[in-house]
């Protein structure tokens, strides 16, 4: 399968990207790693006029504690992270879910900000996101601009990213003594889009209690979604295994899976439970509880 | 809109003239004739395509030739040395690790970069390692052992060199 016909432009640094994006117009679109847009491209799901290649823009590609935040370059491959010692040692939460992302050969290509900016639900990285309360960070015509991760997902494939924004950085927080977060998706086949998968992240006082938690889900919405009920009933709880399963409760009331080849609502809503609690265990875990 | 590219494929240096929508897979078979590299699903889900772009392995159908603008790409031909089997060619063969042929240039390819970035790896993470290469034939366990018998041909060979 071949691609409609289009125009390719490679951008040189993120300045240069913006700029081809505004004399272009709204006909272009960015390709970073290009495993989302190019088989949609290739399936004439989206037929852009023009590409503007920002996978060769120099310095977009790093991992970084700096203060309180832990920062991810844009195009940081998922390999990359996969192979980074600092993730692997002190953010186990994205090893669980790059490990299931795809297969290592498109893992080399795809980048943590292309399978964010792409808007899809059915990606692994927007529920991390929403559990770990990221912030995006986008450079764009009128300068930079931070985007908490909460007013970043608008719709199907819709981000608050303007047509000329670059995702140049994601900031999650730096791991702490008493955080600990997991991911899990259940999948038909490895590497397939998730069946149903469940984020979770949390953060414990010294005595245990829960301080901060952020429960996110994949591919049971139509736009990533956050489950904030089961979010505030644990705040500030000592988290048990009865509260661990109303949690799981809310998350499969509240999440909007449709049936499809993957399996049905309910079974989507079941696994939406079970997975919640498993996590919100894993996490707790982590967490040194 | 055409496109002049420059690359290194299996050591030689090659400039061209691309159009912005061709992929990778179709110059490297079409225009260099080179049709070691299969095209499988067209998807990026099956890993028939596979070949090395700067030492990683990447799905060609899925990557397009005027990217790879200035990268060093290595296919299946470009593996062995001198007419002797690369040591992951050679456990294919001794081992079985093929039937009809189809998947085994993509899964070679795929199983050098594993081997880089582990050169001792347990079955199971030979089994992760190649999730991203289909065989529908050999049920991939004389797959699994013809990259282990490479493992250790390699580990030999490392430790006679130094």
């Amino acid at each position: 399968m071949i691609p409609a016909n289009f125009t390719y432009h490679r951008a040189h640094s993120v300045q240069d990207a913006i700029a081809l994006a505004e004399s272009l117009g709204e006909e272009a679109k960015y390709m970073s790693g290009g495993h989302s847009l190019l088989p949609m491209m290739k399936l004439r799901f989206a037929t852009p006029e023009h590409i503007i290649d920002i996978s060769k823009i120099e310095g977009l590609s790093f991992i970084k504690e700096e203060g309180d935040l832990l920062k991810i370059g844009g195009l940081t491959t998922q390999s990359e992270m996969e192979h980074s010692k600092l993730i692997r040692e002190k953010y186990p939460i994205f090893s669980d879910a790059i490990k299931l992302t795809a297969d290592p050969s498109v893992r080399n290509v795809g980048t943590m900000g292309g399978n964010i900016a792409h808007g899809d639900a059915a990606n692994d990285q927007p529920a991390l996101m929403l559990a770990m309360r990221a912030t995006i960070v986008a450079e764009g015509p009128e300068g930079r601009k931070t985007i908490p991760i909460d007013a970043f997902f608008h719709g199907f494939y819709m981000t608050a990213l303007e047509p000329a924004d670059v995702l140049v950085e994601i900031h999650v927080p730096k791991a702490k003594k008493r955080s600990g977060g997991a991911y899990y998706k259940m999948e038909r086949k490895v590497g397939d889009y998730a069946t149903a998968g469940v984020a979770v992240y949390l953060e414990l006082d010294d005595s245990g209690t829960c301080r901060e938690i952020g429960i996110g889900l994949t591919n049971v919405s139509a736009v990533p979604m956050r489950v904030d009920r089961a979010e505030d009933l644990l705040r500030g709880k000592k988290i048990t295994q009865d509260l661990m399963d109303q949690a799981g409760a809310m998350a499969a009331e509240d999440c909007e899976p449709t049936s499809d080849l993957r399996g049905s609502e309910a079974y989507k809503r079941s696994l939406v439970h079970t997975l919640t609690k498993r996590m919100l265990n894993k996490a707790l875990e982590r967490a040194g509880q | 809109m055409k496109h002049e590219i420059t690359l290194k494929i299996n050591g030689q240096s090659v400039s061209a003239e691309v159009d912005s929508r061709l992929l990778l897979v179709h110059f490297i078979r079409e225009h260099l004739s080179m049709t070691g590299t299969h095209i499988g699903c067209d998807t990026s889900n099956c890993g028939a395509c596979t070949v090395l772009l700067d030492g990683k392995s990447i799905k060609s159908c899925t990557y397009l030739a005027v990217r790879a603008d200035g990268a060093e790409i290595t296919t299946i031909e470009g593996l062995a040395a001198e007419g002797t089997n690369h040591p992951i060619q050679q456990g294919f063969h001794d081992q079985h690790g093929l039937h009809c042929g189809f998947c085994t240039p993509g899964m070679i390819m795929r199983s050098v970069e594993l081997l880089k970035n582990n050169p001792n790896p347990t079955e199971e993470e030979i089994r992760w390692g190649i999730s991203g290469n289909l065989c529908r034939c050999t049920g991939y366990n004389n797959i699994v052992k013809a990259i282990q018998q490479a493992a250790g041909e390699m580990q030999k060979e490392k430790q006679t060199a130094v």
